[in-house]
């Protein structure tokens, strides 16, 4: 009952808010390589959530061996053509979808949950709190990030599980860095300082005031993210140290193709494309959204 | 610095440890016995407390002894030593022809806005991030090398020749030095196809942050000046707006250095380029976690010099951040 | 005599956001030989815009040249190539700008910027001879003697430094160099003491009157400020919104202005001798030019307005010798 005598003045409060959703979906459409990138994506989750229901051969996933029919080219039944045990590669990329799309949300995730937090009790803390965890981020910033996941991956062991591990790892300090920044800037303004005198305590003035504003940010670092995410994860399988045969990973897919190569072009072929575009429409997504909704950061990377 | 490599090897080195998948068992192989098995670990100082062995490791480090790999059985610091040129020549090619070519593409692109040379190399620019550099690889071995035979599969050189004496242990310029024009050009034709993918990304992203400068710079009121004074368009393209936009195209230089570093590793594979990178590739699924160990070392301390080198690099492009 | 430079009847429009913009709706200037020309009107009434228009150093788009010419000695530089262009800026007609933080690049030293000017080889220099061949080491002591000559110390030493060590007032002596670097025929400032202080401001007008007078360049000055041109100027045009509302001798406007906006330009002014009164704005605001009003564009904050000045543009007629006017008041 209460929340129908709330919606009236729930809704002036918010009309701020849809004013700047309007004109961000407006700013959006307005850059036709962002609209390509939303479609992109929006292409892929819809691709991944489907995936079971669109291929032709779920058997194939994992298991089903057909040596009758190994290594046929694309044709009107395998779109993509067959494998070297004789899968549907068509349904195989299908189905990669989704594995790369639980990939990188996970380590998105997983980088988020641990760089945020620390970001914002490093920047807000400041002090030698804040100069722990800078040294520490810069640490492992200091090596190239496939590297450093490659030797996280060399000392866990291969599998898709260590590699997400090890890919978490090499993600969260770029939140971290983002964070902090975002914070410390935000600690000296104005608003925070009232919210301070006025006997705010910690932990409002974070979730109140210093998160929201770090949102925008951190939703286009995710976004840029998702896609580089899913490209180290195939870098890794493609190694050998990430996701393993049989599993439809792109990666390792690419890599056992690589084996029949030339004359049997379409399985290393297909998966390339299907990462290509993946990243490609994250990229460009996240492109768009830094220019909707965090313009000055245009200059810096990463 | 020192503190920043001294954090490195800890966390490299915990997490090795702490992982779970047996070396030893491993390098003894499937049919090795348990009393096999315990001789290679004590060969290994497997056996010994983590502490001792980080301690050992690090006192070992120092003296230049990243341990022996399991798998060739060699010590590390050999096979990196045996290894490293091979990926510096690629990695330098690389990103010279990255950086040089990033510049002139994003000064093309911005001179040129919005013609059919922009958007051609705007194209360029989105898609060279999101490719995946292996994929790329094989695909223009696929199409350049097995179809059409223009460029060999991979390697070095080809098995037939033999390698320029060493003197930097580049290859290309080593048979420069020495005049042998055949091994030259061999090996330049083994350096084409790899050191173009490995810098594709790097090349994609410098093209597109210069362009992004250019373009604020031409709008500056000091190109208006120069222009109003005379100044003929090409000095004011090529000398006096692009030092300004060499400082952000320097940043990123030295983030797609990294990244670059990072690649080598697919490139290395793809190609058969006999690098570190292939190196620490063949110990990490083989669990051999010197080599790989040694590798991320060796790598990171070369990108935090690069990092020196970006920052000293600042203070020659701007005088306004000498004085800081 | 003819003079060295004339605009006809120059009208310029400007894409924006909003719709068309009407800068410049076909304004009248003359500039004779050796003669000294300000041009004052408040900031955005096209002052700025009309001198980059000599020098064809307005993007186009968005700004489009409509209508009228711009002649310099009787030649029309609106159709004239790029080329030709090339040759005539910096050497035949030079310009100082004003804020002299942002117009000098701040990643080389003065050094550099004023060679590569001196460098910057043409046909012709301003006084019509054949440019030699410089090298950078002539090069090099001329732009020291152009220092000594705007008055920097120590110009040895000086040239070697980057702009942002110099104060305001010597990076706009040396933009003053820049331009005078090729003994041009005509100079354009734009605002060249906007960015200063007052004290700097006065000593850098008695600089470039110095300058003027030593080598007879014909100067056309802008400035938003009366004062500035009438220190310098021998003639005055006023401009508003677009339009030449006023053109006559600096006496002539101090001691009988007829323009209604002229009058309310100078009754804005504080002078010691008018302590007692308060300073008078002119009422109203800067019309908006992508509609602009109809007639005479000052109309709607004219306190003798008339019928008519809604209705019809004023035509420029010279009320007395040497001074025109554009207003409905006055008729020939």
């Amino acid at each position: 009952m209460r929340i129908f005598r709330e919606l009236p003045r729930w809704r002036e409060e918010r009309k701020g808010q849809v004013r700047d959703l309007k004109l961000s979906i407006y700013t959006l459409s307005r850059s036709p390589l962002s609209v390509i990138g939303f479609f992109l994506v929006l292409f892929f989750f819809l691709i991944a959530l489907i995936g079971p229901w669109i291929i032709t051969y779920p058997q194939d996933i994992t298991g089903a061996v057909h040596m009758d029919q190994r290594l046929r080219s694309p044709s009107l039944a395998h779109p993509f053509g067959t494998d070297e045990v004789g899968r549907d590669i068509y349904s195989r990329v299908v189905i990669g979808t989704r594995l790369s799309l639980q990939i990188g949300l996970i380590i998105i995730f997983v980088a988020m949950g641990i760089g945020v937090p620390l970001g914002i009790l490093a920047g807000y803390m400041g002090g030698w709190v804040n100069n722990l965890v800078m040294r520490i981020t810069d640490i492992f910033l200091s090596v190239p990030g496939l590297l450093l996941a490659l030797a996280i991956v060399g000392a866990l062991g291969p599998g898709i599980k260590n590699a997400m591990i090890a890919l978490s790892i090499v993600w969260w300090p770029g939140y971290v860095r983002l964070v902090q920044g975002k914070t410390l800037s935000l600690r000296e303004e104005p608003f925070v300082e009232a919210a301070r005198s006025i006997g705010a305590s910690r932990f409002r003035i974070i979730f109140k005031h210093i998160l929201p504003n770090c949102t925008s940010p951190i939703i286009v670092k995710a976004s840029m993210d998702m896609g580089m995410a899913i490209l180290f994860a195939a870098n890794l399988g493609f190694i050998g140290v990430g996701a393993q045969p049989p599993e439809p990973e792109w990666g390792a897919m690419i890599s056992v193709g690589r084996n029949y190569l030339p004359d049997r072009w379409w399985m290393a072929t297909f998966p390339g494309l299907a990462i290509l575009v993946t990243v490609l429409g994250f990229n460009l997504l996240g492109d768009g959204l830094r220019d909707v909704l965090d313009p000055q950061s245009r200059g810096q990377i990463r | 610095m020192v503190i920043t490599i001294l954090g490195l090897s800890v966390i490299v080195f915990v997490v090795s440890r702490v992982a779970p998948g047996d070396p030893a068992k491993l390098a003894a192989g499937p049919d090795a016995t348990e009393e096999m098995v315990e001789v290679i670990r004590k060969e290994f100082g497997l056996d010994q407390p983590l502490v001792i062995q980080y301690f050992k490791y690090m006192k070992g480090l120092i003296q230049g002894d990243f341990g022996r790999s399991i798998r060739t059985r060699h010590l590390v610091w050999n096979d990196i030593k045996t290894y490293l040129p091979a990926t510096f020549e690629l990695v330098f090619t690389s990103i010279t022809f990255a950086i040089f070519f990033g510049i002139l593409f994003g000064i093309l692109s911005s001179v040129y806005r919005d013609l059919w040379i922009d958007h051609i190399l705007r194209f360029f620019t989105v898609t060279g991030v999101a490719i995946p550099m292996f994929w790329l690889g094989i695909m223009l071995q696929l199409l350049l090398a097995a179809k059409f035979h223009l460029l060999p599969l991979g390697g070095r050189l080809d098995t037939m020749v033999n390698p320029p004496t060493l003197i930097t242990r580049f290859f290309l310029i080593d048979s420069l030095i020495t005049g042998n024009w055949l091994v030259f050009k061999n090996a330049f034709v083994h350096i084409l196809l790899p050191a173009f993918v490995l810098s594709f990304p790097a090349l994609a992203s410098i093209t597109r942050i210069n362009r992004a400068e250019m373009l604020e710079v031409l709008h500056k009121d000091f190109v208006l000046n120069e222009k109003a004074q005379g100044i003929s368009d090409g000095l004011i393209i090529y000398k006096y707006a692009l030092k300004n936009t060499l400082i952000p195209t320097l940043t990123m230089i030295g983030l797609r250095y990294g990244w670059m570093l990072g690649g080598t590793i697919l490139v290395e594979t793809v190609f058969n380029w006999p690098g570190i990178g292939n190196y620490a590739v063949g110990a990490a699924v083989y669990s051999d976690f010197q080599p790989v160990m040694g590798v991320t070392i060796i790598l990171g301390l070369n990108f935090m010099i690069a990092n020196l080198l970006v920052d000293i690099g600042y203070g020659f492009l701007d005088p306004r951040v000498r004085y800081e | 005599m003819k003079p060295i430079l004339e605009i006809k009847d120059l009208q310029i429009e400007f894409d924006t956001f909003e719709g068309i913009s009407h800068v410049l709706d076909g304004i009248h200037l003359s500039l004779e030989k050796g003669d000294t020309l300000g041009l004052v009107g408040e900031t955005g009434c096209g002052k700025s815009i009309t001198a980059k228009a000599i020098l064809r150093l307005l993007l186009t788009p968005p700004a489009h040249i409509v209508s009228g010419e711009i002649l310099f000695q009787g030649e029309n530089l609106l159709n004239k190539s790029e080329e030709e262009m090339k040759e005539i800026r910096g050497r035949q007609i030079a310009m100082v700008f004003q804020d002299p933080m942002t117009f000098l690049n701040p990643v080389f030293t003065i050094e550099e910027q004023l060679v590569d000017v001196i460098l910057a080889q043409g046909r012709k220099n301003g006084s019509g001879n054949r440019e030699k061949r410089l090298d950078r080491n002539q090069a090099l002591h001329i732009a020291i003697e152009l220092l000594r000559e705007v008055k920097i110390p120590e110009p040895e030493f000086r040239i070697k430094s980057y702009p942002h060590e110099f104060s305001g007032g010597m990076r706009q002596r040396v933009l003053i160099a820049m331009a005078l670097s090729r003994s041009p025929q005509i100079l354009i400032a734009d605002e060249p003491t906007t960015a200063l202080d007052v004290t700097i401001q006065a000593q850098i007008l008695r600089l470039m009157d110095e300058l003027v007078q030593k080598h007879g360049h014909s100067v056309l000055l802008i400035s938003h400020d009366l004062g500035v041109v009438a220190r310098v100027c021998k003639r005055i045009a006023v401009m508003y919104a677009g339009n030449i509302v006023e053109n006559c001798s600096t006496v002539q406007l101090f001691k009988r202005p007829l323009h209604p906006y002229t009058q309310g330009l100078l009754n804005s002014i504080l002078t010691f001798s008018k302590r007692e009164e308060t300073a008078q704005g002119i009422k109203g605001m800067i019309p908006d030019l992508i509609q602009p009003p109809s007639g005479c564009r000052f109309h709607p904050r004219c306190l003798s307005m008339m019928d008519i000045c809604q209705k019809e543009k004023p035509p420029m007629i010279e009320f007395e010798a040497g001074h025109w006017v554009s207003c409905h008041l006055f008729k020939k």
